[in-house]
């Protein structure tokens, strides 16, 4: 299990860099999060990556192919990097009109 | 043609269908109006509603809605005045959840005009409600396995 990297101080150069993020809930996501804002410091790549950390973390009812995702303000793919300093929104399938 | 005849909004008070409506009837070249208007129902699902809310992304839902308009206007090029508004917060029975206008010349670019920003509004906008049974139950429309709600 432990290699010379972690103790080098490697380990960590070995991941993606950490980012500062915001993450918006709307709708079920808010209910089930218990806050509609927060920031966060995230290591990972992809917005999709992003969704599944925070679902286990949360236990978020809805899988991530019934939601869109969009990063400030635009919508995005879920293989779209997670961008230091965005804002980001995962959207529950909607229901205007 | 001015911008304002191109209006789409996210109305946080009741919305006027009249005033919306006499907007549309200003230009006296338009023969063609046809206005949709979705109300909250008082039934879904065979149970009783007591209140719908609405919660929109406004950021994202004012730039999509305005773009539902430039598509229809694309596509119905006859269409010289279209107007959509949608409700956000809490919804009684009876009251006007969106609004959907259109006007043209003759009817029939009115009509689909109308019809393509209603759909798309309903698929599209990040715009999510929340029903409320008279028995005190409550669920996201569309986020659980029962889908349906009691809106147009």
């Amino acid at each position: 299990m432990w290699d010379n990297n972690y103790f080098s101080g490697n380990y960590m150069s070995a991941q993606a860099p950490t980012k500062q993020i915001k993450v918006r809930y709307f709708a079920i996501l808010r209910e089930e999060r218990g806050l509609d804002l927060e920031e966060i410091s995230t290591n990972c790549e992809t917005l999709e990556q992003l969704y599944k950390e925070l679902s286990n973390r949360y236990r978020f009812s809805l899988e991530a192919s019934r939601l869109a995702v969009s990063q400030n303000d635009n919508f995005a793919a879920w293989t779209d990097p997670v961008k230091h300093g965005s804002t980001i929104v995962f959207i529950p399938p909607v229901a205007g009109g | 043609m001015s911008d304002l005849d191109f209006q789409f909004e996210i109305c946080q008070n009741k919305i006027n269908p009249e005033c919306l409506a006499e907007k549309l009837r200003s230009d006296k070249s338009l023969g063609g109006i046809v206005v949709f208007e979705g109300r909250v129902r008082n039934q879904s699902e065979g149970k009783k509603v007591l209140k719908l809310e609405y919660e929109a992304y406004k950021a994202l839902a004012i730039q999509e809605g305005v773009k539902i308009l430039d598509e229809a206007r694309a596509k119905h090029p006859e269409i010289k005045s279209l107007i959509c508004v949608h409700a956000e917060g809490e919804l009684e029975p009876g009251e006007l959840a969106v609004f959907v206008g259109a006007a043209s010349a003759h009817r029939d670019e009115a009509f689909l005009g109308c019809r393509y920003v209603i759909e798309a509004v309903k698929h599209r906008l990040p715009i999510w409600k929340k029903e409320t049974f008279e028995t005190g139950e409550a669920h996201w429309v569309n986020c659980s396995e029962h889908h349906g709600a009691a809106c147009n």
